[in-house]
């Protein structure tokens, strides 16, 4: 049984330019170790609305990554404003994103709903004023 | 698979072993070991990328030379549309087509007016709703296998049908075999090349077992004789050979010309091996929402781009563009030709050249070495050790093709610890004057 692979990023707030860097080194990880096609977009697509929702509403944060042959795990975690009712912004097409990040056409209340449904298991836990951690897994079909 | 055929290698004499194409090619596929660059065979798409780049021109293509007619009782040539960008104030195709014939060939089929019925054909695919959308493009050989390699997912969704120039092959050499009653064996079809990718794709053909194609001339090789039969063709009389394609066909010598032919508007063109990557990247993580087709070509500004054209490819593009201002829209449909015709003969299967072992526990394995390997080297990505980055060089040490001390910067703390120890000396270094001085001062 060989240990799992564990990556780790931080994602620099207010830069759209560098959001996807992370869930782009993972997708590479991922292919290198011949996970299939199906996880490997599941993975890079929810990585990818974590990274951005990250940018837009938490000046950035960190990722942990853990790949076993059975799942990917993904611990996001910010310290941002939180979110006041996760209910609500599990909703599709409900979003807090301000006007200026809406013109670059993020901000279309899609970032978790998408997160919720291209992974397997999905948890978010927030304190408003302390921030907020989402934790993912999607898992590998062999 | 491993010693399979590619039109790009290498002239070892002429390689001094730089860096340049290791750090261009989009696969990892070329180390430079003892000084001479080496390309990894079950990579290398046959961009030619590297052919680019390479100062020293280590890199060649390999092609078949004209005397390849002489295997053969009766020849055609397939001139690829991006041919009639090389020329200055064509007008008149025929006078190419001519000039052909005049080289030696016994008849000419227009790749272009195969890439009619493709485009016919993927218009009416797409109508039914039969492929998966978005489309991709099939008829750049270096982009299917770049997916092959690097982008297993988009496998799918990847245009199932040949592309023109095996198309052009199968219909010609048809045709030909009923005019003269020759045997198959006989009739040789020899396309005129505008890249190495599309000369590797008929020897080592993707979609179908054996390519109808039975040799590839570079562009850059038949322009010199081909002007001067050109300017004979000229003062000549009206041509006896029909013209085969028109607008829509020609335009697929350049980017945006495939798409532009499908007359639907929901389409994105990239061009340049960067460019592509980056267009497979984000449809991989589906960040494109209403899109149906995708046309990638691996050189920029398209066929007219590729390494063994002669022109500028933008001024190529601009003079196809003038060309095209004289042409008909389109003279060839799929009514002619059967579907089955045109469909792959076999699925299109994925390459796992980049994955670490063929086991998930056993990748891992070799990941969690590979990343702290990577820990200990410099981060620089300098490519002296012969890979083209840190990350590389570990994949290279887990795989056991190198070893850590390849690493010129850790080479060379090692040394400093030895000089360090034999001179029992604080810093081999010496600090600069001015700092020396003022410690002299204390």
């Amino acid at each position: 049984m060989s240990a799992p692979v564990k990556l780790k990023y931080t994602v620099p707030g207010d830069d759209f330019t560098r959001a996807g860097e992370a869930s782009g080194s993972v997708k590479k990880a991922l292919k290198k170790l011949g996970v299939c096609p199906d996880a490997v977009r599941k993975v890079a697509i929810a990585m990818y609305e974590g990274e951005i929702n990250m940018v837009i509403h938490a000046n950035g944060g960190e990722i942990t990554v853990e790949i076993t042959p059975e799942a990917v795990d993904m611990v996001l975690r910010d310290q941002g404003p939180g979110i006041e009712n996760i209910d609500l912004a599990m909703q599709e097409g409900y979003s807090t994103a301000p006007d200026n990040v809406r013109a670059l056409g993020f901000g279309a209340g899609m970032g978790l709903p998408n997160m919720k449904k291209y992974t397997d298991e999905m948890k978010v836990e927030s304190e408003v004023g302390v921030g907020t951690t989402v934790t993912m897994r999607v898992y590998i079909k062999q | 698979m491993g010693n399979r055929f590619h039109s790009v290698t290498l002239d070892t004499d002429a390689c001094k072993g730089c860096i340049n194409c290791i750090k261009r090619c989009p696969t990892e596929a070329i180390r430079v070991r003892n000084g001479k660059a080496h390309i990894i065979t079950e990579r290398c798409i046959d961009c030619g990328e590297c052919i680019r780049v390479c100062p020293n021109h280590a890199k060649k293509a390999v092609y078949d030379s004209l005397s390849i007619l002489d295997n053969f009782t009766y020849t055609i040539a397939l001139p690829a549309p991006s041919l009639y960008g090389q020329f200055n104030n064509l007008d008149d195709k025929e006078i190419v087509l001519d000039a052909l014939i005049k080289m030696g060939f016994d008849s000419v089929y227009e790749v272009a007016a195969a890439a009619e019925i493709v485009s016919d054909a993927t218009r009416k695919l797409m109508k039914q709703g039969a492929l998966k959308l978005p489309v991709i493009s099939s008829a750049c050989p270096a982009v299917v296998r770049l997916i092959r390699v690097r982008f297993h997912e988009l496998i799918p969704n990847i245009l199932p049908i040949h592309a023109p120039i095996e198309l052009a092959a199968r219909i010609a050499k048809k045709k030909a075999a009923r005019l003269t009653g020759l045997p198959m064996s006989e009739i040789g079809a020899i396309f005129i090349s505008p890249c190495p990718a599309k000369v590797s794709a008929i020897r080592y053909p993707l979609g179908t077992e054996k390519s109808y194609v039975d040799g590839a001339v570079a562009i850059s090789e038949v322009y010199p004789p081909l002007i001067h039969l050109m300017k004979e063709v000229q003062g000549e009389e009206e041509s006896e050979y029909v013209v085969g394609a028109g607008r829509m066909g020609v335009g697929w010598g350049s980017s945006g010309g495939e798409a532009a032919a499908l007359i639907n508007e929901k389409y994105l063109a990239a061009d340049g091996i960067e460019n592509v990557i980056k267009v497979l990247e984000d449809l991989e993580d589906e960040k494109f929402s209403d899109l149906e087709f995708v046309e990638l070509n691996a050189c920029s500004a398209g066929c007219v781009g590729g390494v063994l054209t002669v022109e500028n490819p933008y001024i190529a593009k601009a003079k196809l563009k003038r060309l095209r201002k004289y042409l008909p829209v389109s003279c060839n449909h799929l009514r002619d030709e059967r579907m089955s015709t045109l469909e792959w003969d076999e699925e299109l299967k994925q390459s796992n050249a980049l994955q670490l072992a063929d086991d998930m526990a056993g990748a891992m394995e070799k990941l969690n070495e590979m990343e702290e390997i990577v820990a200990r080297l410099h981060g620089l990505d300098c490519g002296s050790c012969g890979a083209p980055s840190c990350m590389a060089l570990a994949e290279d040490v887990v795989r056991g093709f190198a070893t850590e001390d390849a690493c010129i910067f850790n080479m060379k703390e090692q040394m400093q610890g030895i000089l360090q120890k034999m001179t029992q000396e604080q810093s081999y270094i010496k600090p600069p004057f001015s700092v020396a001085h003022e410690e002299e001062k204390k």
